[in-house]
């Protein structure tokens, strides 16, 4: 049976592990061949380990088992032009692009002596990496003419004042609202080209952004930080490929009038609040 | 390969024609059994032909051209009597429930708020609104009893997350849709049972499709027909589309059914061309 992306390409950032390498893995399930970006390594004001060379090497490997193709790129969403490259050298070789999942993001909680840099870093890269990564895709997907699906990774702290008090936690709850801006936006002004951007909002998910000894560390230190991961479903947590099902949802063929939307994927967090 | 609701059954109210009918094909391609209900009459206020029991039978053949089951009847989502025996008749053949597509909903001709009659008003909440709360009070001691969650889809529409004038009645209706999907989400939560909304943009379907809606949205003609609706009807969306097809909704549908979906609940889920941020 025939996969629901046959011929597509999908550019993915932050796909060297966690929920990238999902979407990557997913998408490629279902036929596209996948152009591949994420850093790679640590950004000092982040508290946890970050990706790395070896994570994005796995995400090649896993996407080539399906027999899809990848080009794969250390490419940091902050620098345009890096990120363009990257874009280029993908489309050189895979052809043009038809899908985007802007997903790339970090999570700069801290305890005790916080960097004075989290608030700028995580904006840098959860809001303004978004924006580049929009903005390297779209002028070749409207010259192309055929349309495409964008997918822009947010969270519930996109919807809902979560995150806590500090520098950080602050920035990561205002990058996150910004993304339903600019996702907003882009809807409007991409529809007349059958461009469709929609946003997506997990709660805490499996991955290795949450499930890590100083993230826990942050949520223990206070009730209501704990109690703001509550879910309303019986779920601690959400698993990577739950995000990944509502993306294909949205960026298939089954989702083709779908746009300007937010879409939860949170077991009931945001409804229950 | 499996389908995506394989060995499920799927309780769809509305399902003689349009939007429901679609639902109950599109559930049944990926494995579910249906229970079908509709009216099967014209219903007061409508202006426009009801659904018809000739239209119920070709539901019925339809999903049983795809080698599933279907236990359909005529029941009035106004009469909560009505649909419990339906559906438990139903469940009884079928042995289970899993998933709720509340579908079943009327149109209306324009009319500013203040004019509009008591009953007509009337006539609006109790299909609109008060046959999606039978709808679910009916199907969930099914579900919590079945001990395996489930879906229940409830229909709204652009409409019940914005206003249109000259439809203050069915605007109501809808936005109340969205106030019941998000109790039920709280309540049910601990059941794994998960409740969901959709809305619609304008769905190519006969309630639409019908000189009511020609007027509501070309009052400047007399005898405004469905080329003369088209562009109208592409405003209020911002993806260059006067319309979707009824598939696009029973996708939307079958995705929240599915355990593609299986953490999400009390989300309202536009399927609206970009009309709600137009």
């Amino acid at each position: 049976m025939a996969g629901k992306l046959e011929g597509k390409v999908a550019f993915i950032t932050g796909a060297a592990r966690g929920q990238g390498r999902s979407h990557a893995i997913r998408l490629a399930q279902e036929g596209a061949n996948i152009i591949a970006v994420d850093l790679c390594r640590q950004i000092d004001s982040v508290a946890y380990p970050m990706a790395t060379p070896d994570d994005l090497a796995e995400t090649v490997k896993e996407v080539e088992a399906l027999d899809r193709r990848i080009v794969a790129r250390e490419a940091d969403v902050r620098d345009e032009a890096g990120l363009k490259a990257a874009f280029d050298a993908g489309v050189a070789e895979l052809g043009p692009v038809d899908i985007v999942l802007a997903n790339a993001g970090i999570a700069p909680m801290a305890l005790g002596e916080e960097p004075h840099q989290a608030w700028q870093d995580v904006i840098d890269v959860n809001l303004t990496g978004v924006f580049n990564t929009v903005e390297t895709a779209i002028p070749s997907m409207i010259e192309r003419g055929q349309g495409g699906a964008i997918v822009l990774t947010s969270s519930t702290a996109g919807i809902n004042g979560i995150g806590g008090a500090s520098r950080g936690g602050l920035g990561y709850t205002a990058s996150k609202h910004g993304v339903v801006g600019l996702m907003r936006s882009y809807a409007n002004t991409l529809a007349p080209h059958s461009i469709r951007v929609n946003s997506v909002h997990p709660t805490g998910v499996r991955t290795p952004m949450v499930v890590n000894e100083v993230m826990q560390q942050f949520l223990e230190s206070d009730p209501a930080m704990g109690q703001a991961m509550a879910n309303a479903l019986p779920v601690d947590m959400v698993e990577p490929v739950d995000i990944s099902n509502a993306i294909l949802w949205l960026v298939s063929d089954d989702g083709r009038y779908v746009t300007g939307i937010t879409v939860p994927v949170d077991a009931g967090f945001t409804n229950k609040k | 390969m499996a389908g995506r609701v394989a060995g499920k059954v799927a309780f769809i109210t509305g399902a003689a024609r349009g939007q429901g009918r679609s639902h109950a094909i599109r559930l049944a391609q990926e494995g579910a059994d249906i229970i079908a209900v509709d009216v099967c009459a014209d219903m007061p206020g409508m202006p426009y032909a009801g659904a018809t029991e000739q239209d119920l039978a070709e539901t019925v053949k339809e999903v049983e051209a795809l080698d599933r089951r279907i236990v359909a009847a005529k029941a009035d989502v106004r009469d909560f009597g009505a649909v419990q025996a339906a559906l438990d008749d139903g469940v009884a053949q079928l042995g289970r429930l899993d998933i709720v597509s509340a579908n079943a909903g009327i149109g209306s001709s324009p009319c500013a708020a203040e004019e509009l009659a008591e009953q007509t008003w009337q006539d609006m909440i109790d299909v609109n609104l008060t046959g999606v709360w039978h709808t679910a009070k009916a199907a969930i001691p099914h579900l919590i009893a079945g001990g395996r969650g489930g879906s229940i889809v409830l229909t709204s529409s652009a409409a019940g997350l914005q206003a249109y004038a000259n439809i203050a009645h069915y605007v109501s209706a809808k936005h109340g849709v969205v106030g019941l999907m998000r109790t039920l989400a709280l309540e049910l939560a601990p059941h794994s049972i998960r409740v969901n909304s959709i809305h619609p943009t304008q769905v190519d379907t006969p309630m639409i499709q019908n000189e009511a809606t020609y007027r509501l949205f070309r009052p400047d003609l007399d005898h405004p027909t469905r080329a003369d609706f088209e562009p109208a009807s592409q405003a209020m969306n911002v993806l260059p589309i006067p319309w979707v097809d009824a598939v696009d909704i029973s996708n939307a549908v079958l995705f929240l059914a599915s355990d593609e979906a299986r953490y999400i609940t009390g989300v309202p889920l536009p399927v609206d061309a970009g009309a709600v941020i137009k």
